[in-house]
C-alpha cells in the first residue's frame, strides 16, 4: 500500500507531506480519514524525520503481499478513539502515560511493559488466549512533552504496530481531550486471526475500553469494576 | 448471606450468596437494614430488560449500617446510618461537577453496551441489567457501595428507616419530574401512573407551586391515595382521558403532562394492540401509548415530564404534535445525589411525611411473594418494604 508514496516520492512532496500529516496528528480533526491510505507508521516516521527504513514502507511488494492484498487480508487495523479527561491537565496525563510501565493498569490485553533503561526502547508481553503470550519491542519515534507521544515496533514483530497518544487541552474547564490512533498490521497478511487472538472480536471496542479505563483511573482515582461481587446461581 | 435473585422471567427468588466485599480503595459495605421493590423492578421481573442474567441480585433502594470501609473512604465511619442513590456516581467527572449524577461517566462498567444502543452512557445502577454494569443490588443482606464517598448521605438520629428509604430513589424521582414540568403560578400538572413515582410527583407539584394536579390511573386504591395527596383523578378505564383533560382545563390543555408509567403503559384499541405485538415479537421493547397521549393532551407551548423508564426504540410518536405545538421535553433517570440533602430537610420539617406511600412491610424470604402481589396490584400494594433482618409473622 505503500508503492503510490515510494513511487512518486520526489524531494518537494515529501516536504508537504510531512507538514500535511504533522497538522493532522497535531490537529484537530479525524486522523484516520485524513491519512486515507497512507500508512501511520509511514506518517509518524516522517514527521519525526525518520527514514521510513521500516518494513513495508518503502520497499516493493512481494509476490505473498499481492496475493494477501487480493484477498484483502493485507488492510492494516486501524483505530481512532477519543476521551475528555476532566481536572487534570494535559502535563498530568502524559506524564503518567509517558511512563508505559503504567500502561496495563488499565489497558487489559497487555502483561507487562518493560522500558529499557537510557533507551527509547521498550518491551511489551501481550495475552493471549490460552494462556499464552506475545511480544514485540517497540520504540519511541516522537515525544513532545505534555502533547504526544508516538511509537511504533521494531522489526521482527508478529503484529506490527504503531501509534500515537495525543493530549488537549479543552476549552477552559472541559478537561483535556486525550485521543489514541493505533495501526496494526501483519507482515505477509494474517491479520484478522492475528488481531483477533491479541484483541479478541472487537478491536475497536477494547481500545476504547482501555482508554474508558485510562480516564476512570485519572478522574476517580480506580477503575469501577463488578469483577469478584457476588450473585446467585447463573442457570 | 441471603439475596433475592433474579431467576427468568417473573421469576425471581432468596438465595443464600457469598458476602459481598471491597472491591475498590473507594467502597463500602452496608448491612441492610430497609430495602424496596421499585417500578422499574417490575420491568426486569417482567424480562423487559435485555442483559438481565440469571444470579443477578437485584433492588437499588437501600438503606443500612456501614459495616466495612475502603481504605479511601473518610466521610462516613463504621456503624454510621446511611441511604444509598440507586445510581452509582464518581463525584469528579465533567457530568457530577455540573450535579447530572445519573449521567455519570465513570461508572457503568459495560459502559460499550449502552454506548453501542445509546451513543453515550448513563451512570451505572445497582441491580439493574448488565448493560447498567451489572452491579450485585440490595435486596440482600448485604451490598457493596461503590465511590461511597460521594454516594452515601449519613442520616441524623430520631428518623425512622422508613422516613428516610425513600430518599434513595423515589421521592426524588417524583421531585425531580414535578421539577421538569417547570410549573409556573396557576399551573395544572397531569400525571399520568400513581405508583410511587406519580404518588411522589403529586405532592412535589404542589410543593412546587402548582395550582391543580389532574392524576390518571385505573387503580381505584391508586386513585384514592392521589386524591388524598391532593389531586383530582381520571380513571382511564372510565373516561376517555384526552377529551376529560380538556374538558376540565377549559379547552386548553394542562401546562404540564407527565408520563409516570414508562415502557409498560397499558393500552386501549388499536394502538394498545400495536404496541403489545410489536413488544412481544422485540421489534419495539417500549409500549408509549401514555407518552403519545401526554404530547396530545398538553398546552400548546407546555412542557412534557418523562420519569418512566424506556430502554429501546418507541413507534408512532406524534413528533408533528410535539413540533407544532412547541413542546418542551425533560426527562431522566433522577440526579438522587443532587437531591438527598434538600429532601432530606423537607423530611425533617414536616413538609411531606413519606411514609404514607407503604402499604407493606415484608421480610426479605417473602420478596418473590411482594413481587407477585406488587406487579398484579394484588392485597391494595403499592410501596413494598424488606427487612431482612424480620421474621415472617
Ligand atoms: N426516572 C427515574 O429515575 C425512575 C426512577 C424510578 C422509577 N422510574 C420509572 O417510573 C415508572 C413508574 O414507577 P412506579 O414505581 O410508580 O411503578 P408502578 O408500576 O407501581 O406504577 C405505574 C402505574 O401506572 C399505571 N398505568 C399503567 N398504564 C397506564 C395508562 N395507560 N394510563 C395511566 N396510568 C397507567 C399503573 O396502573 C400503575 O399504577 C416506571 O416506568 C419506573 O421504571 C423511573
Ligand atoms: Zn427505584
Ligand atoms: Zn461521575
Amino acid at each position: 500500500m505503500e508503492i503510490k508514496s515510494s513511487g512518486t516520492g520526489s524531494s518537494s512532496e515529501n516536504f508537504s507531506d510531512t507538514e500535511r500529516w504533522g497538522s493532522l496528528i497535531t490537529g484537530g480533526a479525524l486522523v484516520l480519514s485524513g491519512l486515507s491510505q497512507r500508512s501511520l507508521r509511514g506518517a509518524l516516521m516522517a514527521i519525526a524525520g525518520g527514514t521510513l527504513a521500516y518494513h513495508g514502507v518503502a520497499g516493493q511488494k512481494s509476490l505473498q503481499d499481492t496475493v494477501t492484498a487480493a484477498t484483502g487480508l493485507d488492510k492494516p487495523l486501524r483505530v481512532e478513539k477519543t476521551v475528555t479527561i476532566q481536572n487534570k491537565s494535559a502535563a498530568e496525563l502524559y506524564q503518567y502515560w509517558h511512563n508505559f510501565e503504567n500502561l496495563p493498569t488499565f489497558m487489559k490485553h497487555l502483561k507487562s511493559v518493560t522500558v529499557m533503561t537510557s533507551t527509547n526502547r521498550s518491551h511489551w508481553v501481550a495475552n493471549a488466549p490460552l494462556g499464552n503470550s506475545v511480544e514485540w519491542d517497540a520504540e519511541v519515534v516522537n515525544d513532545l512533552e505534555n502533547q504526544l507521544i508516538s511509537w511504533a515496533s521494531l522489526p521482527g514483530a508478529t503484529v506490527e504496530n504503531s501509534g500515537f497518544v495525543r493530549f488537549q487541552a479543552a476549552p477552559p474547564g472541559r478537561g483535556t481531550e486525550v485521543k489514541v490512533v493505533l495501526e496494526y498490521s501483519v507482515p505477509g497478511g494474517g491479520l484478522t486471526a492475528a488481531i483477533a487472538s491479541l484483541f479478541g472480536e472487537n478491536p475497536e471496542q477494547q481500545v476504547g475500553d482501555d482508554l474508558r479505563r485510562f480516564k476512570m483511573l485519572m478522574e476517580t482515582g480506580e477503575i469501577a469494576t463488578t469483577e469478584g461481587q457476588s450473585c446467585g446461581r447463573r442457570s | 448471606m441471603r439475596a433475592l435473585c433474579w431467576q427468568g422471567n417473573n421469576k425471581v427468588g432468596v438465595e443464600t450468596v457469598p458476602d459481598p466485599k471491597i472491591l475498590n480503595p473507594r467502597d463500602a459495605i452496608i448491612k441492610i437494614t430497609s430495602t424496596a421493590i421499585c417500578g422499574s423492578d417490575l420491568h426486569l421481573y417482567a424480562g423487559m430488560i435485555p442483559t438481565v442474567q440469571k444470579g443477578d441480585i437485584i433492588g437499588h433502594e437501600f438503606m443500612g449500617e456501614v459495616v466495612e470501609l475502603g481504605s479511601k473512604v473518610n466521610n462516613v465511619k463504621i456503624g454510621d446510618r446511611v441511604v444509598v442513590p440507586f445510581s452509582i456516581a464518581c463525584g469528579s467527572c465533567f457530568f457530577c461537577n455540573r450535579d447530572l449524577w445519573s449521567l455519570c461517566d465513570n461508572s457503568n462498567t459495560n459502559a460499550w453496551i449502552a454506548e453501542t444502543a445509546m451513543g453515550h452512557t448513563p451512570s451505572g445502577i445497582y441491580g439493574y441489567a448488565h448493560a447498567l454494569g451489572g452491579y450485585a443490588g440490595g435486596q440482600a443482606e448485604y451490598a457493596r457501595v461503590p465511590f461511597a464517598d460521594t454516594g452515601l448521605l449519613k442520616i441524623p438520629d430520631g428518623l425512622t428507616d422508613e422516613q428516610v428509604i425513600f430518599l434513595t430513589d423515589i421521592f426524588p424521582t417524583g421531585y425531580m419530574a414535578a421539577e421538569n414540568c417547570n410549573i409556573q403560578p396557576g399551573d395544572t400538572v397531569a400525571i399520568w401512573g400513581c405508583g410511587p413515582i406519580g404518588q411522589f410527583a403529586i405532592r412535589s407539584a404542589f410543593m412546587l407551586g402548582a395550582e391543580r394536579v389532574i392524576a390518571i390511573d385505573r387503580v381505584p386504591e391508586r386513585l384514592a391515595m392521589a386524591r388524598a395527596g391532593g389531586a383530582e383523578t381520571l380513571n382511564f378505564d372510565e373516561v376517555e382521558v384526552g377529551e376529560a383533560l380538556k374538558e376540565m382545563t377549559g379547552g386548553r390543555g394542562p401546562d404540564s403532562a407527565m408520563d409516570a408509567v414508562g415502557m409498560e403503559a397499558h393500552g386501549k384499541g388499536f394502538e394498545g394492540l400495536y404496541d403489545k405485538v410489536m413488544q412481544t415479537v422485540k421489534i419495539q421493547l417500549d409500549r408509549a401509548n401514555v407518552l403519545r397521549q401526554a404530547i396530545v393532551a398538553v398546552r400548546k407551548g407546555g412542557t412534557v415530564s418523562l420519569p418512566g423508564d424506556y430502554i429501546g426504540l418507541v413507534d408512532q410518536v406524534p413528533m408533528g404534535a410535539f413540533m407544532n405545538k412547541g413542546l418542551t421535553m425533560k426527562t431522566g433517570q433522577t440526579h438522587i445525589h443532587k437531591y438527598l440533602r434538600p429532601l432530606l430537610d423537607r423530611v425533617q420539617k414536616g413538609d411531606i411525611d413519606p411514609t404514607f406511600i407503604i402499604t407493606h412491610i415484608l421480610p426479605l424470604e417473602q420478596a418473590p411473594h411482594g413481587y407477585e402481589i406488587f406487579q398484579q396490584k394484588k392485597d391494595s400494594c403499592i410501596k413494598i418494604v424488606l427487612k431482612p433482618g424480620l421474621v415472617a409473622a
